[in-house]
């Protein structure tokens, strides 16, 4: 029995986390349209369910019952295998990631090396899938992503590198803690490598303005071209729970995790008053809405999912509620910080959407000159801002603030020299290309 | 036990996987057979609590190289290469050197055999802050031959951009 009682808890919170994935990657592409369809001034999908609520199950359901095809030249076992590789692998990341004190699968002591090691795997599901699919497009599309996700998994690492020397440990617990304990989110000390990572994680996760590999206007739908039904949905939730992963990482790393805005100040302890507040406003509105649903069923669905956020609302205010030492009380840590990590990340995503629907599509050269010429050697140089300041504060005495912002400003030094002299190699002339690395 | 067979279990998908590296025709198949490999191997690492070691194999080789390898042979033409009869069969030259290879393992074995089991199990918590102890014994006891190294490694990145390019 004492064999196996360690494992119980993970196992199941591992068992939580693969159950409600697929689910949360449909909302959030329900989301996804909605804001898309708020920024054109549309209004979305709104025929299956209330507001097209309902929308991602049958989205899924079709998805089930669509026939599967292979390509009659295609290599079947690595066709049948690749997107297997691509969800495992992003599946495999979720493990290390503190989602509030408590709920945390494993607490490694290399956490953030091995998330990253571990989704960087995902790039072999892609790269295969588009090669086993027998077709140029695919091929394109597969090559495009290898090369735009190593040169852009350097940029991502170095700027988390800067992070890291801030918080002295890899363990992603201890990374929150440190935040926890010297009362600054690591965005406000390292704004640059906060920066330098968003950019870089959207190209990692391939996603407009860098969505070169399923360019449509291009490559039809790069690697995933000869997909359908089943496996393209398989890689469709890889690639959001890649988005998830790296909103994650950036909300672990950069923007305190589970820690709530102002955790150690007594001052705005009110703001504990918030997610039960915001719960409850999400609840009354349904209700309000809920007569005005055209059909019965979907009356009766917008009052459930009124019920759900009141639901979720006692659970929030109950350990506020409760008398002080409690099992109750004692738990608010976990369901509050719980409640913190997923809004950041979801304000992660949010950002990730806008960015989408703002910016046009790069081109592949720009993509690479943007992630060699620019990213690279400002991140290089942000760790070794990051190093100075740090060893000022740490072996010189320095106070922290002047050290750490003479780190940041000559970052930022560099990176006005770098967008400078950019300028001049924008664009080479007729007859003298530069040499790309991948003239795909 | 559990260590043993987990330990066993890598062992083998490492070997096996090596074999068909070797065997397959297929240039893409052997990619992903060495993928598994090494893998694999990084799996016995983590088993050895060697977390560190782990990772380093997993992100470089795995994440890192053997996704060049892929990107490379995926733009060869393969169909083409699969039909050619190949020429460079050397059986007789690949026997002789993995009996040697074998050979030296297994003095190598049979020398230390007393010495191996006597040597005592390092306690459990010592091998814990797995990193930071890499990173002390690298920037502590071996800084200036991790500092060459990284000179060389250097030197050889530069030299690789300059042989590349047309004009500098």
């Amino acid at each position: 029995m004492n064999v196996i009682m360690p494992y119980v808890l993970p196992v199941l919170f591992a068992l939580v986390i693969v159950a409600l994935l697929p689910l949360l990657a449909g909302y959030i592409v329900l989301v996804e349209r909605k804001v898309m369809a708020d920024m054109q001034v549309r209004l979305g999908p709104m025929r299956v369910g209330p507001h097209g609520l309902l929308q991602p199950i049958a989205d899924a359901v079709k998805l089930l019952l669509k026939e599967d095809i292979i390509p009659e030249n295609a290599d079947r076992l690595v066709f049948w295998g690749a997107p297997l590789i691509s969800v495992t692998a992003a599946m495999l990341a979720l493990a290390a990631l503190p989602i509030g004190p408590f709920f945390q699968i494993a607490d490694l002591n290399i956490g953030l090396l091995f998330i990253l090691g571990v989704s960087s795997l995902g790039i072999f599901g892609i790269v295969l899938g588009g090669w086993a699919s027998n077709s140029h497009y695919s091929l394109l599309g597969a090559l495009r992503s290898a090369a735009q996700l190593v040169s852009y998994e350097t940029s991502a690492g170095l700027a988390i590198v800067g992070a890291l020397l801030l918080a002295g440990t890899l363990s992603t617990r201890g990374i929150v803690q440190a935040q926890s304990a010297t009362g600054w989110w690591f965005i406000f000390v390292a704004p640059v490598g906060f920066f330098i990572y968003l950019v870089a994680s959207i190209a990692e996760t391939n996603r407009a303005p860098f969505d070169m590999p399923e360019a449509e206007s291009e490559l039809v739908a790069g690697y995933m071209t000869e997909y359908s039904g089943f496996r393209w949905a398989l890689y469709f939730l890889a690639e959001y729970t890649n988005m998830i992963v790296v909103a994650s990482i950036a909300t672990t790393l950069f923007l305190g995790g589970w820690l709530r805005p102002f955790a150690n100040t007594p001052l705005f302890n009110f703001l504990d008053y918030l997610p039960p507040l915001l719960m409850l406003g999400v609840a009354g509105y349904c209700f309000w809405r809920a007569p005005k649903q055209p059909v019965a069923v979907q009356k009766m669905f917008m009052v459930a999912v009124g019920l759900l956020c009141i639901a979720l609302t006692l659970a929030l205010a109950m350990p506020l509620a409760a008398p002080a030492g409690s099992l109750l009380a004692s738990s608010k840590a976990g369901i509050h910080g719980a409640f913190w990590f997923l809004f950041k990340v979801a304000a992660y995503i949010y950002v990730f959407m806008w960015l989408r629907f703002t910016f046009p599509r790069y081109r592949f050269d720009q993509l690479m000159r943007l992630g060699w010429q620019f990213l690279v050697p400002l991140s290089i140089v942000n760790v070794m801002g990051m190093g100075l300041g740090l060893a000022l504060h740490r072996q010189l005495n320095w106070p922290a603030a002047p050290a750490l912002i003479l780190g940041i400003v000559l970052t930022l030094a560099a990176g006005a020299y770098l967008l400078a002299t950019g300028e001049k190699h924008e664009h080479p002339r007729v007859g003298e290309e530069e040499e790309t690395s991948v003239d795909a | 036990m559990l260590d043993q067979g987990v330990f066993y279990f890598f062992a083998a998908l490492a070997i096996l996987s090596a074999i068909l590296v070797v065997t397959r025709r297929n240039a893409v198949q052997s990619a992903i057979f060495l993928v598994t490999a090494l893998l694999a191997t990084a799996g016995i690492f983590l088993n050895l609590n060697a977390e560190f070691l782990f990772i380093v194999q997993v992100i470089l080789y795995a994440g890192g190289i053997m996704v060049l390898f892929v990107f490379v042979i995926m733009l060869v033409n393969l169909d083409v290469a699969l039909h050619q009869v190949q020429f460079n069969r050397q059986w007789f030259v690949a026997l002789i050197v993995s009996a040697v290879l074998a050979a030296q393992v297994a003095a190598a074995i049979a020398v230390s055999r007393r010495t191996l089991y006597t040597v005592p199990a390092a306690p459990a918590e010592s091998l814990e802050p797995n990193t930071e102890r890499v990173a002390f014994y690298l920037f502590h006891n071996y800084m200036l031959p991790f500092e060459i190294a990284s000179i060389l490694l250097l030197v050889a990145m530069v030299g690789a951009v300059v042989m590349a390019k047309k004009r500098v």
